[in-house]
């Protein structure tokens, strides 16, 4: 197993895993009572969003499509799409209220504390280039690494996402990679410069259910390893379940429930909630798969 | 070979033995409404030709729902295809309510059509329904080429947008102006305008948000309780365990396993069954750990 000491060395000073419940560590990211407005509309399309994260934590956002997980996540990302703007609360990343940033200093800060993967792998990377140097490219622009220890470090990156053959891989051009793999880079490029924060949106959504597994595994562990706090976003409460301490419930942007997962998968409080977990017991596995089988 | 043979449920039904659903009025072992018996499909010619299918054998009984389970490169649209009249296959037969089809040209294929027996509702709508009809046109359509009076037709398409839970006032809409759960079932109701005895359901509801996916699956297990037999196919065991009496697994064109929703799901014998089952989230986590599931991959051939 190639060595995954780069990993690692990015915060040496940071706690691993926090507990969920108990002493939490300072918070990496706080929302506060955020509010996004469409500016075309005048209309506020995500309202009252609040949550704190510590490092090691995670969190799960719960959504269909519109109800303003993204548009969260973008605001947190500084990367709000153009028709829309924070109009109110607050987005701190490390103590740094970043809402006003100018997009120079953002983008000083963004990679090394903040960094996500979203659902399309292919569309984030470019097609002519081979995939190890544009991880190799965060290293040297984010890190300052040489030439040299990028390509290193790539290697090294696409190591620790466990893509069988690292340096293979670093030799291949994005359309000889499947889903899976491309998601696998991604993700390897997202922890390049040691974000405090990574953002998995949608992010495996669009691959098969034995690859997401493998996926899902593969954030727990980068998390557990290296301590970042993980936002994990979905439309499906069971993928949220899986990772998450705490889950927040999305609808037309409004939170319609939040609290920590085994109370809101448990005793949903929120009809829609509910609606969520009934789709899971009425249609899903669970309905063959009793409580008594898995305790 | 041992990975096409596929892993019979403990009952001893063959690969799509037909299990007749408690609940269909009084129909005693009928003619299947589709049995696919020892089907390969190859895609490409000559030196690119290759394997698309395997030796695939399943039937659905009439008012039965038979899920079908398959990833990427599995073959499951294929088999769809296929079934469909849309690709034409290198060996095997179909018979869709006792009719061999796989033999039929084109014209044989556009006069059974007409006749409506089989439906079909694809993933994306936009693909199920033309986007320049409106919905009462796209509904209107294979009931007027069927030879079905307008009044009468008109009579149907009522009928059948409350079975879909669809408002009438949507139907002088194009689908463009629906939203994504309503076009879903505006391509239900269009599949099921001309009573179908089979609908053929590719990937209905993956596109969808919990709410419109809860509302698609309801309808489902109503047109199950009303006799009309579903070839649900999906790459998620999730969305078809709630819906299918009896559920086939298909990995890499060959049919790997089938049984009772019940039995697959909970006592899965071939290992990509049990990766599968041990890899989908539930509410209560993943069934099987990491360990366990790099296990079951190992066993799988390479």
């Amino acid at each position: 197993m190639t060595s995954l000491t780069p990993l690692s060395e990015h915060r040496p000073a940071e706690a691993p895993r926090t507990e969920p419940s108990g002493d939490r560590g300072a918070p990496v990211l706080s929302l506060r009572d955020l509010r996004i407005t469409d500016r075309v509309t005048g209309r506020d399309t995500v309202h009252g969003v609040d949550f704190t994260l510590a490092a090691g934590e995670t969190l799960g956002i719960v959504g269909e499509s519109g109800s303003g997980k993204t548009l969260t996540c973008r605001a947190a990302l500084g990367i709000l799409p153009p028709r829309f703007e924070v109009t109110g609360g607050s987005v701190e990343i490390a103590g740094t209220d970043i809402t006003t940033l100018t997009p120079r200093a953002w983008t000083e800060l963004r990679a090394s504390t903040i960094s996500a993967v979203f659902q399309d792998p292919a569309s984030y990377l470019n097609p002519s280039i081979r995939v190890g140097a544009q991880i190799a490219e965060v290293l040297r622009v984010k890190k300052g690494l040489k030439r040299r220890e990028a390509r290193d470090g790539a290697v090294e990156l696409l190591a620790a996402v466990h893509l069988r053959d690292p340096e293979l891989v670093h030799g291949q051009y994005p359309y000889e990679l499947s889903g899976g793999m491309l998601q696998r880079v991604l993700i390897a490029t997202a922890i390049a410069a040691g974000p405090r924060i990574l953002i998995a949106d949608e992010a495996t959504t669009a691959l098969d259910v034995t690859v997401q597994a493998e996926i899902l595994d593969l954030l727990a562990e980068l998390r557990d390893r290296t301590g970042m706090a993980l936002v994990v976003v979905s439309h499906d409460l069971a993928v949220v379940a899986q990772l998450c301490d705490q889950v927040l419930v999305l609808r037309r942007g409004e939170v319609v429930e939040q609290g920590p997962t085994a109370r809101v998968l448990h005793h949903p409080r929120h009809t829609y909630t509910r609606l969520l977990v009934t789709e899971h017991e009425e249609y899903g596995l669970e309905k063959f798969l009793r409580p008594e089988e898995d305790a | 070979m041992t990975t096409g043979s596929p892993t019979d449920s403990p009952a001893g039904t063959p690969a799509g033995g037909p299990v007749p659903p408690a609940d269909v009025p009084g129909r005693a072992p009928a003619v299947p409404v589709l049995a696919v018996t020892g089907l390969d499909v190859h895609h490409g010619r000559r030196r690119r030709r290759r394997p698309v299918l395997h030796g695939v054998s399943l039937t659905v009984a009439p008012g039965e729902t038979l899920g079908l389970i398959g990833e990427t490169g599995s073959g499951k649209t294929t088999l769809a295809r296929a079934v469909l009249g849309l690709v034409r296959p290198s060996a095997g037969s179909i018979t869709l309510a006792g009719e061999e089809v796989s033999t039929h040209g084109a014209r044989q294929w556009r006069a059974l059509r007409r006749r409506g027996i089989v439906q079909y509702v694809f993933q994306d709508p936009l693909r199920s329904l033309d986007p320049d009809l409106t919905v009462e046109r796209s509904l209107a359509e294979p009931l007027l080429v069927g030879g079905v009076p307008r009044a009468e037709a008109a009579t149907r398409i009522r009928a059948v947008l409350a079975r879909v839970r669809l408002e009438e006032d949507l139907l002088g809409r194009v689908p463009g102006e629906l939203s994504g759960g309503q076009r879903q079932r505006a391509a239900v109701a269009r599949a099921l305008v001309t009573e179908p005895r089979l609908v053929i359901l590719d990937e209905p509801v993956s596109a969808l948000d919990s709410a419109h996916r809860v509302q698609i699956l309801r309808i489902l297990k109503e047109l199950r309780a009303a006799g009309v037999a579903l070839l649900f196919i999906s790459h998620d065991l999730g969305s078809v365990a709630g819906s299918a009496d009896r559920i086939a697994v298909l990995h890499r064109g060959e049919l790997v396993e089938s049984g009772t929703a019940r039995d697959v799901i909970t006592r899965p014998r071939h290992p990509y069954t049990r990766l599968l089952v041990g890899s989908a989230p539930t509410l209560r986590g993943a069934p099987a750990d990491r360990a366990a599931r790099d296990a079951l991959r190992a066993l799988l051939p390479a």
